[in-house]
């Protein structure tokens, strides 16, 4: 079996043209993993830039209203650009400007990842392109016109159903074009050996973070860690440091858009089946011929007909579970944190907080629940006043 | 390897031309068509692109062809008919060319078997590298099935070991990036060519960006064949369903000039 495996998923299903760079890039992040002066600069940059560690906030109105477990978040949505995607963004940037690489490019489908892309470049001084479905660009115009402030070129893609998947389709051609200067910084713990374990491992930052916050205000492990899964960087992360302590439970809330038993879905657990595609062997939203499906949700950064290997293999082993979560599931916690703690979390992040909804009466009070609320959401705030009927201008 | 795989390269110093077609597009009738046009043309194999939702090592002209394709209702099943039909009057050397997810899907084993039961020699498969060809090369060697290796600009190192385990030819990428046509072609194809050549004597074909009668030529000067596959698209899809005679006239012009070499 090749390298970059979970059980049997993960691989490097990619052209010929990029083998040499995957192997060149795992090469060059195992040396800088363990190189001090590196994971220094790193360290440096999460804390004096990104804002980290971010909080632990215990959501206590919410725990009350729901009757149950206690109820904490971690809060991503308070990082630098808004969401966990700057933990990674940053380590890759950091480990492409080592690698001698004067660009990068991105894929983005909320934009959540652009604009962290877009940042570490201005930031670092490197040439940024970001690729995005047309129709997302349209969802989250700001975004777009965020990343052009930071000095990113935008490239609508218009191919396919012009979401993420068509976006990540792009970036990997624009990168077989071009790889001598450029590291293509994939946004999530997906894509071809070495990205899933590259994203996991910055990531991971969240779950050591959490893991001793909670240890400080509890004195014990949480019950549970919930967090919303699309390619599965955020509940990668948040789930990382957890997966050797097996009373800890793992939940994922995946995009069901209208539901799973109509053509509107985009859970991959839930409907989809074993494949290869974008580099990895994982499941995927297909039909019977093996072609890619085209999916849905309201929330663009969950519109991915996929999941990253580990995800794939943590389900298989029953060491996470998988949910599927409704858009009208979302929207309403979306408006239930705004209203019960003050928060407007991320339309993705709000899945997370739909299942918590359900799930913390079955807890007792002295149990604890972590939901990794991955990112702000002043991005969706037009898109879920348009879901409830009421047009604004941005 | 099966014999008619063998033969497209088995005449000494004759280069071989390799035409490439999306099957579905526009119709079936008009692959079949076209692919015998491309026999009497003198084609010596011919590459039968399986449609998939997301060719992502296709440039533009490909990719649109791929959804034509699916569009109008091609599958697996539906390329598995048209290899029928073409064998019922012609037994032109094909290949199949398409991405891991579809023959995954149909299943290694029934792909490969209906493979050796309808005629197919060969298969490309662009996403699967040496690293994970086992999975599907064991099952194809069952059944007869040769698994091309592809080689890229960027192989350097990697020449040596997939060179040595390579099967029916070589298919060495001319450029970065995607297929399409390309005004000029930079890469060193002759230094490639000869570390090739200090591993194996298997047969190299350049493909990816020749769409000139000139590009053909110099492509067969520095190996065995020059594989053209955007250039012909555009003509089917300039041409729709009456794309056969232009085909014809495309390839001829094209096997002319890699037979001068």
């Amino acid at each position: 079996m090749s390298k970059g495996r979970y059980g049997i998923y993960g691989g490097q299903y990619i052209s010929e043209t990029l083998m040499n760079e995957l192997i060149h890039l795992e090469e060059c992040y195992e040396n800088y993993k363990n190189d001090p002066e590196f994971q220094r600069e790193l360290d440096t940059l999460n804390r004096e830039y990104a804002g980290r560690p971010s909080l632990l906030y215990y959501a206590e109105k919410m725990t009350k209203d729901l009757g149950g477990a206690k109820i904490y978040l971690k809060r991503e949505d308070l990082n630098h650009t808004g969401s966990h995607k700057i933990n990674n963004v940053l380590g890759q940037a950091l480990l492409a400007k080592r690698m001698g690489k004067t660009r990068i490019i991105a894929e983005t489908g909320a934009g959540q990842h652009g604009v962290a892309t877009a940042t570490a470049a201005a930031l670092l001084g490197m040439e940024c392109e970001i690729y995005m479905g047309k129709e997302d660009t349209v969802r989250q115009a700001l975004n777009v016109y965020r990343m052009e402030l930071l000095g990113a070129k935008v490239h609508p893609v218009t191919t396919g159903t012009q979401t993420l998947k068509d976006a990540v389709n792009e970036c990997m051609r624009e990168w077989t074009n071009r790889v001598d200067d450029t590291l293509y910084v994939l946004g999530s713990v997906m894509g071809p050996h070495p990205f899933p374990m590259i994203v996991r491992d910055f990531q991971s930052v969240i779950s050591r973070e959490a893991k001793a916050q909670i240890l400080e205000k509890e004195g014990k492990l949480p019950a549970a860690v919930v967090a919303c899964v699309g390619g599965g960087s955020n509940s990668m992360g948040a789930f990382y440091n957890f997966i050797e302590d097996k009373e800890v439970e793992l939940i994922g809330c995946e995009a069901a858009g209208k539901g799973v038993d109509t053509a509107f879905t985009a859970a991959t657990i839930a409907t989809g089946s074993l494949g290869i595609f974008h580099g990895m062997k994982s499941y995927f939203c297909q039909d019977e011929y093996g072609q890619i499906a085209p999916v849905y949700s309201i929330s663009a950064g969950l519109d991915y007909p996929g999941i990253g290997p580990e995800h794939a293999y943590l389900h298989d082993i029953g060491r996470a579970q998988y949910v599927p979560i409704t858009d009208d599931e979302a929207v309403d916690a979306f408006e239930y944190l705004a209203r019960t703690e003050g928060i407007i979390c991320a339309i993705e992040s709000a899945h997370a907080v739909a299942h918590v909804k359900k799930i913390a009466k079955n807890y007792r009070p002295d149990q604890s629940i972590i939901i990794c609320l991955s990112g702000r959401g002043d991005k969706d705030v037009a898109a879920i006043a348009r879901y409830r009927g009421v047009d604004i201008h941005e | 390897m099966s014999n008619r795989l063998k033969k497209v390269f088995d005449t000494p110093n004759k280069k071989a031309f390799i035409a490439f077609l999306t099957a579905g597009d526009p119709t079936a009738d008009c692959t079949v068509e076209c692919i015998l046009e491309m026999e009497r043309a003198g084609a010596d194999l011919v590459e039968i692109g399986i449609p998939f939702s997301d060719p992502t090592a296709e440039g533009v002209v490909i990719q649109d062809a791929n959804i034509r394709a699916l569009k109008n209702g091609m599958t697996t099943d539906g390329a598995f008919e048209i290899v029928r039909r073409v064998r019922e009057k012609s037994q032109i050397p094909l290949a199949f060319m398409t991405y891991a997810n579809p023959v995954f899907h149909y299943g290694y084993d029934r792909f490969f078997a209906k493979c050796r039961e309808l005629g197919v020699d060969a298969i490309i498969v662009p996403d699967m590298p040496f690293e994970e060809k086992r999975e599907m090369e064991e099952p194809a060697n069952a059944h007869d099935v040769a698994v091309i290796s592809m080689i890229a600009p960027t192989s350097e190192s990697r020449i040596r070991e997939i060179a040595s385990e390579a099967k029916g030819f070589l298919y060495v990428v001319s450029s970065m990036g995607v297929t399409g046509v390309r005004s000029e072609i930079r890469t060193d194809l002759g230094a490639i060519v000869e570390s090739i050549r200090k591993v194996t004597d298997i047969p190299c074909a350049v493909g990816f960006g020749i769409s000139t009668p000139e590009q053909a030529k110099a492509m067969a000067e520095v190996s065995d064949g020059a594989i053209v596959g955007s250039a012909i698209v555009k003509i089917i899809a300039k041409y729709g369903e009456k794309a056969a005679p232009e085909v014809y006239r495309y390839v001829k012009s094209m096997k002319d000039a890699v037979a001068q070499v």
